[in-house]
């Protein structure tokens, strides 16, 4: 803020603060030849609208002067006065650079306080975290941060939706190791279906049979087959695998299976190859630190395992 | 020429009327986003945009803030400006044009809202060709209601006219300043203002469209209407001088504290803060003044239900006015910001302040104007305000409950510093307090079908004498 501004600000803020006073004081004066006290004070509007000449309520009056005078003092103490930080030297945080702010004191604070809940788990391995009975409390301290972080895309009980994969049914993307969980949740996942328009209807129709047949579906047999050939000669094989089973290194899904993300009907499926997707599962370990990540590991992990 | 010698009557009635059509229909669409908040699949046809809460939520709160209050700030201030100067209202046909040029705004806003076509900017929604329409109806306004003060033919200007005065001046700079978009197309413009600062530009208009729009214009009905019903002088003419000046003074800064714990400096958020707190006394000089004016004549209450009316919008004022200032301190703001208490409180204000003294005010008018002594029935006037009343009262105590059980399971911890309830959590518990809500909407707006039918049969009865619309002789005094 610049000196200009800062002052600019200061003698505003003064002279509403004083005006206010002024007014009161001003207000208050016996003028000469005014009308008595709770007499009228003598002007007429529309026939019969008059004002009595009555003094202000003394408690009002209080009222009033108590926050000028809590607004003084706050002043004082605050930032608020332009560049003047007040005499407690507070800041909330909100600005860049900012030290030894509000913020920065409860984040401290928080942290002392909670992180050594977190840090007694960190040297217990993801399985056992998951399994073994003495070690719920974590869990449910998993299972904690699970609906605080994760439920707004992946569902409060974890069966995932649209577009969100289901993190109970065993089928994972990513993999489902406890390293692999640990990656997808610490440093998140792009998953991407190149659009296929290009190809044509007729070419999408045949693939789309042949997709639908991998998982077993009731499809045109010849449009299967020549499905078949797009899905070789395409770029299909090259994510999905000769056998269509996918590849965890890619994020690639297994076509096989009765899993879809975006959907398993035939216009679902039309819609991903013709515009393609774009799963984004966003980075972790900045937001919750690696004791954090490790014990949604171990939730997760222990969801897949319950089945 | 029209006639100098009869006050303009004709553009008060038009306004009066469109207010309680309004009323209706601003309150109607209410009551449906509060229905679609208790009962989320309402919609059969469901995937219908217009329909949706995110359309139709705007168009409640422009219908009722500038459809409903604004007709009725409009007529109420027509009215009193020519009475209380003994002058018709100046600029001959400008007035006509401000009623059919707001009418139009109204609905090209009713049209426009629900297409999805909106600046994104809490009630100021409305994109800017019909921004520009509202600034040149807006200046017609201020030219027709500053004219007839100028040539008024009494010396002093009575202290409702003030109190319209600054209000008509200040929504013109408010509005302008924070319509300046730059313009894509005929239906998008962008904010001239970057991030923050069109942030605290849009709160600044935000919070002083509720000081100046439904405060301090509302007052100036006060003023007129509850001396005039009670038949009492104004209990003190110092208190309004100074409840005025600071009151329309401080509640200029009192926007950040919309924006508290946000990316605004923390100097913005304190000065807006303390501003805020310094309100509650000039606020209350207004409850003061009003309720007080009933003095010597508190027996009427018993038995008038237009006072009522008028003196219950007041208690509401003062609870409202008191409520204000202490959600703007932080630390209450940090409990109260994002959960149903705000809802509760804008309620308080605009159903048991602004409504309630605009339908008290409307009750004295209407038969004025249409040459009759009363409204057709004082008993429907009667069940209108106890309607009305346990309606608000429904309202606002549901969210109050809601918003503060809201803001205490947001911030409840485990003992690992993990959150004890998960959002769904709290909107899952929230549930109740919408249907009781829902119920006080519902009532709220039923008692506008009394007045519609109220208005109707007053306005149409029979014995229909001339409305007494006169101007008499200047006196000299």
């Amino acid at each position: 803020m610049s000196e200009f501004w800062s002052i600019w600000i200061i003698v505003l803020t003064a002279a509403n603060i004083l005006g206010c006073f002024w007014l009161i004081r001003w207000t208050m004066k016996k003028r000469a030849g005014e009308s008595a006290q709770g007499d009228v004070t003598g002007h007429t509007w529309d026939g019969d609208l008059q004002e009595y000449n009555n003094p202000l309520p003394r408690w009002w009056l209080w009222l009033f002067y108590i926050t000028l005078v809590f607004a003084a003092v706050y002043l004082a103490l605050y930032p608020g006065l332009g560049k003047f930080q007040g005499f407690l030297g507070w800041s909330s945080g909100n600005t860049l650079g900012a030290v030894d702010s509000q913020y920065q004191a409860e984040m401290a604070k928080a942290a002392e306080k909670y992180d050594p809940i977190f840090q007694q788990y960190a040297a217990v391995a993801v399985t056992d975290l998951a399994a073994k009975p003495e070690y719920e409390e974590a869990r449910d301290m998993g299972k904690r941060l699970y609906l605080t972080y994760c439920m707004q895309c992946h569902g409060s009980d974890a069966g995932g939706a649209r577009g969100f994969p289901n993190l109970r049914d065993g089928e994972w993307l990513w993999g489902g190791a406890p390293e692999q969980i640990k990656v997808s949740i610490a440093a998140g996942r792009v998953g991407v279906m190149p659009p296929h328009a290009h190809l044509g209807d007729d070419k999408i129709d045949q693939v789309t049979a042949y997709v639908l047949s991998l998982s077993g579906r009731n499809v045109d047999a010849a449009k299967a087959e020549a499905g078949k050939d797009v899905f070789m000669t395409s770029g299909c094989i090259g994510c999905h695998g000769l056998d269509g089973t996918g590849n965890q290194m890619l994020g690639a899904p297994n076509l096989t299976d009765k899993v879809w993300l975006y959907g398993g009907s035939a216009g679902a499926i039309k819609e991903t190859l013709n515009k393609g997707r774009n799963g984004v599962m966003p980075p972790h370990s900045d937001l919750l630190g690696d004791e954090k990540v490790h014990l949604l590991t171990a939730y997760v992990y222990s969801l897949s395992k319950q089945q | 020429m029209e006639s100098q010698t009869t006050y303009n009557y004709k553009v008060v009635r038009q306004f009066a009327i469109m207010t309680v059509v309004w009323g209706i229909v601003g309150m109607l669409v209410g009551v449906i986003v509060a229905a679609q908040l208790a009962f989320p699949d309402l919609f059969l046809w469901d995937g219908i945009s217009w329909l949706s809460y995110g359309r139709l939520r705007p168009l409640h709160t422009n219908a009722v803030i500038f459809a409903f209050g604004g007709s009725a700030l409009f007529a109420t201030s027509y009215y009193i400006v020519q009475r209380t100067n003994q002058a018709r209202l100046f600029g001959g046909p400008l007035a006509a044009f401000t009623f059919w040029g707001w009418t139009l705004i109204i609905l090209l806003a009713a049209i426009t809202l629900p297409l999805g076509i909106t600046s994104g900017k809490e009630y100021a929604e409305l994109e800017w060709p019909i921004d520009l329409l509202i600034a040149v109806v807006w200046v017609a306004y201020a030219v027709v209601f500053f004219g007839t003060i100028v040539k008024r033919k009494v010396k002093h200007i009575y202290v409702a006219n003030w109190f319209f005065g600054a209000f008509i001046l200040t929504v013109a700079v408010l509005h302008i300043v924070n319509s300046a978009f730059v313009p894509v197309t005929l239906t998008k413009g962008y904010s001239f203002y970057p991030g923050a600062i069109d942030a605290m530009i849009q709160w600044w208009y935000g919070h002083n469209a509720v000081g100046f729009f439904l405060t301090t214009a509302f007052l100036g009905m006060m003023y007129y209407f509850i001396p005039k019903q009670a038949e009492r002088p104004v209990y003190s003419y110092r208190l309004s001088v100074v409840h005025f000046w600071a009151l329309v003074s401080t509640y200029m800064w009192a926007g950040p504290h919309h924006l508290h714990y946000t990316a605004l400096p923390d100097w913005a958020q304190s000065v807006g803060m303390i501003f805020s707190l310094i309100l509650l006394a000039p606020s209350w000089g207004g409850m003061i003044n009003g309720i007080m004016t009933l003095s010597g004549a508190w027996h009427k209450l018993r038995t008038d239900p237009v006072l009522k009316f008028l003196i219950v919008s007041l208690s509401f004022y003062g609870m409202s006015t008191f409520e204000g200032p202490m959600m703007s301190i932080k630390t209450v703001n940090a409990l109260s910001h994002y959960t149903d208490w705000t809802v509760g409180h804008v309620h308080s204000g605009a159903l048991g302040w602004v409504a309630m003294v605009s339908i008290g005010s409307l009750y004295y008018l209407i038969p004025r104007l249409f040459g009759k002594v009363n409204m057709y029935s004082m008993k429907l006037v009667e069940l209108h305000f106890w309607t009305a009343t346990i309606g608000v009262v429904l309202y606002i105590a549901a969210m109050w409950i809601a918003g503060v059980m809201q803001g205490l399971m947001w911030r409840a911890v485990n003992a690992d510093g993990t959150l004890t309830y998960s959002f769904i959590e709290s909107v899952e518990r929230t549930y109740p307090f919408y249907y009781v809500r829902l119920l006080g909407g519902a009532l709220f707006l039923l008692g506008m079908f009394f007045m519609a039918y109220n208005t109707w049969k007053t306005v149409a009865s029979g014995s229909s004498e001339e409305a007494d619309d006169a101007i008499p002789a200047p006196a000299a005094h």
